[in-house]
């Protein structure tokens, strides 16, 4: 209608002529390019320090001191990868490493499932309180607990039921299971939101409609609503396994000595060049770069190959709200 | 449903009950993981941290660590004080350059699709393991600069501003402005790679805009930059707030902030536990100051509120 209604409009006939006078598609076509420019632009600076690492780790070290060479090395090898592979064990590294990263994201993305529910479809006292508390979980930095962290599972007594000393759960995945079973994990805070929002964009009548077949509430839960709330777990899930995957700092904190890619990476380089290897820094710099192109490029072609899962669906769940 | 009668709870007290059930997890792992651990924290700040062999030991001093922190450490203060500066710079200029983006990628053009995924990148990426190998890196890192000279390796800065420099230099403009200028040049690619959170969630507020907003104000004969300061401007701002919380909450617990980076190195290299715990409840302060003081200056603002 609105089309119509333009078309026979005054103001509309008006316009056409004035745009006549400068020659549109020479106007559009300027910011056609510009606009190609602009996001070239950007591209470049995100896809800079990737592009960086990867021609990196092809170099030899003749290379690295070339001022001829910039992005192309003159002696391409492939003996950093080499080396990269034996010293880091990288099947079995890997395969540890998808491992803890399969446990924590499916982990954690059952239990903020099943609290995110509890936040969307019950009314309860305190409900407000304890998801401010959801929220403040986000903004409360790793590093603050970390430490005391650090040291409970040092020393780890369930809080006085295993006798002193306790248990030391460093070098196990307890630490990384404790956690993601409670909902505390990294970033969870957020997969709360994201999950609540998508419980609470569906309709009540799903639930009603189960309710009076006769399904419990956790029936309906299960067969009812998590179903339906799939492309929001979707969107959970790939989170926290890419950020389980890349995550160096609670990885190399509580896996210490296991053959797991983070750990190996960080002594890669005394690994392959001795206890001298800072002497050596062009070399280890070289090794890191292939080792590190090693573990981003996964989750690189999981990335490529779940974009849309990754972009769409966090626009669609709303985490704007 | 018989069964259920035992029970004797009002259908108010048995939706109360499922509703703790549900989310018992957090609960739990709230008070075990979190709350603990704070609390602990606290104690550790006050406290003289000695590891041994069956655990630790815990000597009470009572402020010391704050006093060695605030009034003895020369690093500490600067070091917090220049961080906070750089985050109000940076968050100003990562909502600039996201609500920009969001507009322009909002447009229809060929290959939308891969510049979204590739705006998106930094999400996935740039945390983590890529950014410790920049940190530690010998090529990008303290060294970059004595090396430069001799070796050309592409590094993580992309455009160094010290070689911009040089060519304006010929330029005739005066040293100053310039530095000013290489400063901001040398800022972009930080910016750039913060941005692609706040990017999506601008994105999706503008996907959320009714389109007969637009056709009405097309038939009035509004233009399109009309359009964008009198509707999609508007209708932005309540965002805004989200992505500036967002930002500070970001900059403030990522790893690559100084003042983690410092605190991290008091831990494990420097006086422990104890004087790190006490940086870190200075630091978690002043940024809860700074969240509150940008929420109060934002609630003053006139603006188009949902």
């Amino acid at each position: 209608m609105a089309n119509a209604e333009r078309r026979f409009s005054f103001k509309g006939v008006a316009r056409s002529v004035k745009r006549s006078l400068i020659p549109r598609s020479f106007l559009s076509g300027v910011g056609v390019v510009l606009r190609y420019l602009i996001i070239a632009g950007i591209c470049y600076v995100i896809l800079f320090p990737l592009i960086g690492k990867f021609s990196t780790s092809l170099m030899t070290r003749f290379d690295v001191w070339d001022q001829t060479v910039s992005f192309i090395p003159k002696y391409p090898t492939l003996n950093n990868y080499k080396l990269a592979w034996e010293f880091m064990k990288y099947p079995t590294a890997f395969l540890n490493s998808l491992k803890l990263a399969l446990l924590v994201s499916v982990t954690q993305l059952a239990a903020c499932t099943i609290v995110a529910y509890g936040f969307a479809r019950f009314e309860f006292r305190g409900k407000g309180f304890w998801f401010a508390l959801v929220i403040l979980s986000l903004v409360i930095p790793p590093e603050l607990i970390s430490t005391p962290l650090y040291l409970n599972f040092r020393f780890f007594t369930a809080w006085g039921i295993i006798p002193e000393p306790g248990l030391n759960l460093l070098g196990t995945i307890w630490p990384f299971l404790l956690t993601s079973m409670t909902a505390t994990g990294v970033k969870n805070g957020l997969f709360i939101y994201i999950l609540r929002q998508m419980f609470a964009g569906l309709p009540k009548e799903l639930e009603e409609a189960a309710y009076v077949d006769g399904a419990g509430p956790l029936r309906t839960f299960w067969q009812v609503m998590v179903p339906s709330a799939v492309p929001g777990m979707v969107v959970v899930f790939l989170f926290a396994f890419v950020w389980q995957w890349n995550d160096y700092y609670l990885v190399t904190m509580y896996m210490r000595n296991q053959t797991v890619l983070p750990v190996m990476l960080e002594n890669l380089a005394a690994a392959v060049l001795g206890d001298q290897w800072q002497q050596a820094p062009e070399e280890a710099s070289l090794l890191n770069s292939a080792g590190g192109v090693m573990i981003i490029a996964p989750v690189l072609v999981l990335y490529a190959f779940m974009q849309r899962h990754f972009v769409e669906s966090v626009e669609r769940t709303g985490i704007v709200g | 449903m018989q069964t259920k009668r035992g029970l004797r709870l009002t259908l108010k007290q048995r939706e109360g009950v499922l509703g703790y059930l549900f989310i018992s997890p957090f609960i739990i792992g709230f008070i075990l993981f979190i709350l603990a651990p704070v609390v602990q924290s606290i104690v550790f700040s006050t406290n003289k941290i000695e590891i041994t062999s069956t655990g630790f030991d815990l000597i009470y001093i009572g402020a010391e660590n704050y006093k060695y922190v605030l009034l003895e450490n020369a690093d500490f203060l600067p070091t917090l004080l220049s961080t906070t500066g750089k985050m109000l710079n940076n968050v100003f200029w990562i909502i600039v350059f996201s609500f920009f983006a969001a507009v322009l990628l909002n447009q229809r053009f060929k290959g939308r699709l891969l510049a979204r995924t590739i705006f998106f990148l930094p999400v996935i990426v740039s945390a983590g393991v890529v950014l410790k190998l920049d940190q530690t890196d010998y090529l990008t890192g303290v060294a970059y600069d004595t090396v430069s000279s001799a070796s050309n390796i592409p590094g993580s800065s992309f455009l160094s501003g010290q070689i911009l420099i040089a060519f304006l230099l010929q330029l005739q403009i005066p040293r100053k402005f310039l530095e000013l200028i290489a400063a901001a040049v040398d800022m972009i690619p930080e910016i750039i790679n913060a941005a692609g959170v706040q990017i999506l969630v601008f994105l999706a507020g503008l996907q959320s805009i009714d389109p007969s907003l637009y056709e009405a104000s097309e038939v009035e004969g509004a233009t399109s930059w009309e359009n964008f300061w009198m509707i999609t401007f508007p209708l932005l701002t309540p965002l805004i707030i989200t992505n500036i919380v967002y930002t500070i909450v970001d900059f403030f617990i990522s790893p690559s902030n100084e003042v983690i980076t410092m605190i991290r190195e008091t831990t494990f290299f420097g006086r422990g536990f104890g004087t790190s715990s006490a940086m870190m409840w200075i630091y978690f302060a002043s940024i809860a100051v700074v969240l509150a003081i940008v929420m109060g200056l934002w609630s003053r603002i006139p603006l188009y509120r949902e």
